[in-house]
């Protein structure tokens, strides 16, 4: 028989740190193959790669860009959290790791956002 | 016949070796996110990529590792969201994981190669 969580198993921090991982590891990894599409444009020439770069100044596409950066840096940490659970000396959830995660991932996003506009 | 299910071992091993691929990537991604924060300002342009990766072995040895690690990673993940959150069982769900397997890993070292070649 299927088990049907009711909310209560979801409203805590642990299960919010599984969705985000989950739905940022999903577009990361559909978004490696057009990634690599665009970097072997390299293979026709630099006047070719550049042509699609153009594009890449286009504030939606910075918007992309930044939140790729944002979902990466908070699966990377939501990551190690889980290595740390698993691997680590520790019992527990390592609940001050998410809070960690989402703190490494708005200075990642602040840091590229600077970036972007300097 | 497309399979149901996974055996335990074979469970245990992919539980391995996306534990394996994540170190890996953990650094991998470290390190490429200080590239990207580097490399988008005063925005990006080919002369100013290529620039930096045409002919380093450095970039195209590290690229290289973070191509794999990937290849090992995604899929893994990838199909157990196939089986968990579209039904798909894990035959279904391992054809679809290994077909984007092939697409990152074979597009990847392509990507590498004409970047740093």
């Amino acid at each position: 028989m299927k088990r049907v969580n009711d909310f209560r198993a979801r409203s805590h921090p642990s299960w919010w740190a599984f969705l985000v991982h989950r739905i940022s590891g999903l577009l990361l990894g559909l978004f490696l193959p057009l990634h690599f599409w665009a970097l072997g444009l390299s293979l026709k020439g630099e006047a070719e790669l550049d042509g699609f770069l153009r594009y890449t100044d286009a504030p939606l596409f910075k918007f992309g860009e930044w939140g790729l950066v944002v979902l990466l840096s908070l699966h990377m940490m939501g990551g190690v959290r889980l290595l740390l659970i698993e691997f680590g000396p520790w019992s527990g959830q390592r609940k001050n790791w998410i809070a960690g995660a989402v703190g490494f991932g708005v200075a990642a996003g602040l840091a590229f956002a600077l970036a972007l506009f300097a | 016949m497309i399979a149901v299910t996974l055996s335990a071992s074979t469970q245990a091993k992919l539980w391995y070796w996306q534990r394996i691929s994540a170190m890996v990537l953990a650094l991998c991604v470290l390190v490429h996110l200080g590239v990207m924060i580097y490399a988008v300002r005063g925005g990006l342009s080919a002369a100013e990529i290529l620039g930096r990766t045409r002919g380093s072995l450095v970039f195209g040895a590290f690229y290289t590792v973070f191509v794999l690690a990937c290849t090992v990673h995604v899929p893994i993940g990838f199909a157990r969201v196939c089986e968990e959150w579209l039904g798909l069982k894990a035959g279904g769900a391992w054809l679809l994981a290994k077909l984007l397997g092939l697409a990152i890993l074979v597009m990847g070292l392509r990507a590498v190669y004409g970047v740093v070649a």
